[in-house]
């Protein structure tokens, strides 16, 4: 049976005049991936930030699995198993890969006043990073330097430092971004078959992706869900094919 | 993207196990790059040690107390070098630590030496003359006021951190100067150096060990500390806080440790140093010495292990050989640091052993 592990009540957010969250409410469950689309500006990565904790919302409440979440630190809801990536990545550039993904493991297992013990040969934080990289197919880049890494490798490395938290839901904003087809095809592959471990809730522009992977789709426009579906009843939205899929088409 | 290779089933994966690591660029520095930087430390050090040893033999006192003196400012620097360059946080302020340290060293040979408690109420507390008493007052003080400070300031980042570290710094400093009891403006007379059990501490060149020692421990610490998931999560709060939260640890609480740490060392330094000269003031208090610790730093190769080291020798030598012949010494510092900051980005450090390696 499918439960609800995030919920998202009457958010509202407000940029001095600009409204851009207003009154949204959504839920993300078990087995899921519930996809958020919308036009540029429409609210997508500000009710992101307001779920994992970078942004204040002005009202309303965040729920992850029953815990209320809306007033806790960002890394308070990371270690309740809240995982997300970034529009822009953002990562530690001169850092590898590995000691990228490695943070995660380590806010997992303890505190991180550890003075004494080494972490370059710690197995406990190596062995759980290398699994989380290579879900992502990614083991061979573990000791490069980020700076090295393409574009689409470092949103790779993103869900890699998230699943090293071992989520229980994930937040990817636009992942396929700079893919480029081939890539978008296998990061497709990729969260098809992590959607049955983990919920998430995806921001994505690329509607090949968002239709062959999204159980449920909700629509955004200027801070508002406008729609509600699935792909079938998304795409024949007559609103949502003005406000959005329409210039997405042509 | 460079390819799409199978996995090679690694769990237990260890760093030189590492697929991929063989043909990355990296791979190729490493080997002459590691001699190269291992002989310029032993090289730094060794010299450090040897030079105030052979000079205490051929009878020139002078120069060991010159080491003894590079000494200490290397190890507040070191201090300095864990909050600046490890953790990224600009601390315009840590003479207060080195001055609190040297003025726990006087007051307590103050005390010691007249006779009168240090306090009668609630307790009694008398002086002491000993040094391993003063490090420990030093260190929970000095911890104590970074604990408060840190507290304060780390709630701010960039520009105001600076001018907020300086600010609580000064007014420790006009304290100092306004409070006559241990001398005021003036400063206070340690009439007999503090002792430790079993050496003679007024010897020079023993004293100049016992700095030795404590600069070596404060860089084992230090690289020590940046090796373990402590080191890893200040790291990564320097480099990007943002990816830090995100993956759940809070970047505050670990600066905060962090920067008493730094303020520990640098304070331990101060004690030594009111030791070496018999003397503290609140010149050790003021922002003068905060600078010239700054300048240290970035001399010597910020966030580098030996960078304090390097940067407290060409320091003190300048000031010595150039101050010796001039007293406009300064200029000649400015443009060194000018080329510095222009020419070598990593300091002395970076110029002598090449880029620090992340892995
Ligand atoms: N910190 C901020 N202060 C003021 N305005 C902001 C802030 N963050 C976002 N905005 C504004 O809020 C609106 C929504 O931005 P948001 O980044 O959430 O859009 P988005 O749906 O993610 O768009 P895109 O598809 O381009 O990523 C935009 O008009 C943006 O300019
Ligand atoms: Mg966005």
């Amino acid at each position: 049976m499918s439960e609800t592990i995030l919920s998202l009540n009457h958010l509202h957010k407000q940029f001095g005049a600009l409204q851009a969250t207003n009154d949204v409410s959504l839920e993300l469950q078990t087995g899921e991936i519930h996809a958020l689309i919308g036009p540029n500006g429409a609210g997508k990565s500000t009710l992101i930030g307001q779920i994992a904790g970078n942004i204040r919302p002005d009202k309303g409440s965040v729920y992850l699995s029953g815990t209320e979440i809306t007033g806790m630190s960002i890394a308070q809801r990371a270690r309740l198993g809240l995982g997300r990536s970034f529009q822009v990545s953002s990562l530690a550039e001169p850092l590898s890969v590995m000691r990228n993904v490695m943070m995660g493991v380590q806010a997992l297992q303890s505190h991180s006043f550890r003075f004494w013990k080494p972490v370059a040969q710690d197995q406990q934080l190596l062995e759980p990073a290398v699994e989380a990289l290579e879900r992502m197919q990614l083991s061979h880049r573990a000791w490069t330097p980020v700076c090295e890494l393409s574009h689409g490798e470092r949103r790779q490395v993103e869900v890699a430092c998230a699943l090293a938290l071992k989520p229980r839901a994930l937040l990817l904003d636009e992942p396929m971004a700079g893919l480029g087809p081939e890539g978008s095809a296998k990061l497709t592959e990729l969260l098809e078959a992590l959607k049955l471990e983990v919920p998430i809730l995806l921001i994505e522009h690329d509607m090949d992706a968002v239709f062959r992977l999204a159980d449920r789709i909700s629509v955004l426009v200027s801070g508002s869900v406008i729609a509600h579906g699935d792909s079938q009843t998304i795409r024949q939205d007559p609103r949502v094919r003005d406000a959005y899929l329409g210039d997405a088409d042509a | 993207m460079t390819n799409n290779t199978p996995l090679t089933n690694n769990t237990g994966l260890s760093k030189s196990a590492a697929p991929g690591v063989a043909n990355s660029g990296l791979a190729t520095q490493p080997d002459n790059h590691f001699d190269r930087k291992g002989l310029v430390q032993i090289v730094l050090l060794g010299l450090l040690f040897l030079v105030p040893v052979a000079a205490y033999f051929l009878g020139h006192i002078y120069y060991v107390n010159l080491a003894s003196r590079i000494t200490i400012i290397a190890m507040a620097a070191v201090g300095l070098n864990l909050a600046i360059g490890y953790g990224g946080m600009v601390s315009f302020g840590h003479a207060a630590y080195f001055g609190l340290g040297g003025y726990v060293a006087g007051i307590s040979a103050y005390h010691a030496f007249n006779f009168t408690p240090f306090m009668t109420w609630p307790v009694n507390v008398p002086g002491s003359d000993s040094m391993l008493v003063v490090w420990l007052v030093a260190i929970l003080v000095c911890a104590l006021l970074a604990l408060a400070i840190g507290a304060i300031s780390l709630r701010t980042t960039g520009v105001y951190f600076i001018m907020i570290t300086l600010a609580f710094a000064q007014m420790i400093y006009y304290f100092a100067n306004s409070w006559p009891t241990y001398g005021g403006e003036d400063g206070l007379p340690i009439y007999l150096r503090n002792g430790l059990p079993g050496l003679d501490t007024n010897n020079a060149l023993t004293y100049f060990l016992i700095c030795f020692f404590g600069l070596v421990l404060a860089m084992a610490i230090t690289s020590r500390l940046m090796k373990s998931r402590f080191g890893a999560a200040l790291t990564m709060a320097r480099l990007n806080d943002v990816r830090l939260a995100t993956a759940g640890i809070s970047p505050y609480p670990i600066r905060l440790v962090a920067f008493v740490i730094s303020a520990v060392i640098t304070g331990l330094a101060g004690a030594l140093y009111a030791d070496l000269n018999g003397f503290v003031s609140p010149t050790m208090l003021s922002w003068h010495f905060s600078g010239e610790l700054m300048v240290i730093v970035i001399l010597g190769g910020v966030g580098r292990l030996y960078g304090p080291l390097a940067g407290a020798v060409l320091f003190v030598m300048m000031e010595t050989l150039l101050g010796g012949m001039t007293q406009y010494w300064q200029l000649f510092l400015g443009l060194v640091l000018l080329g510095v900051v222009l020419f070598a980005k990593h300091g002395v450090m970076g110029w002598l052993a090449g880029r620090e390696r992340n892995e």
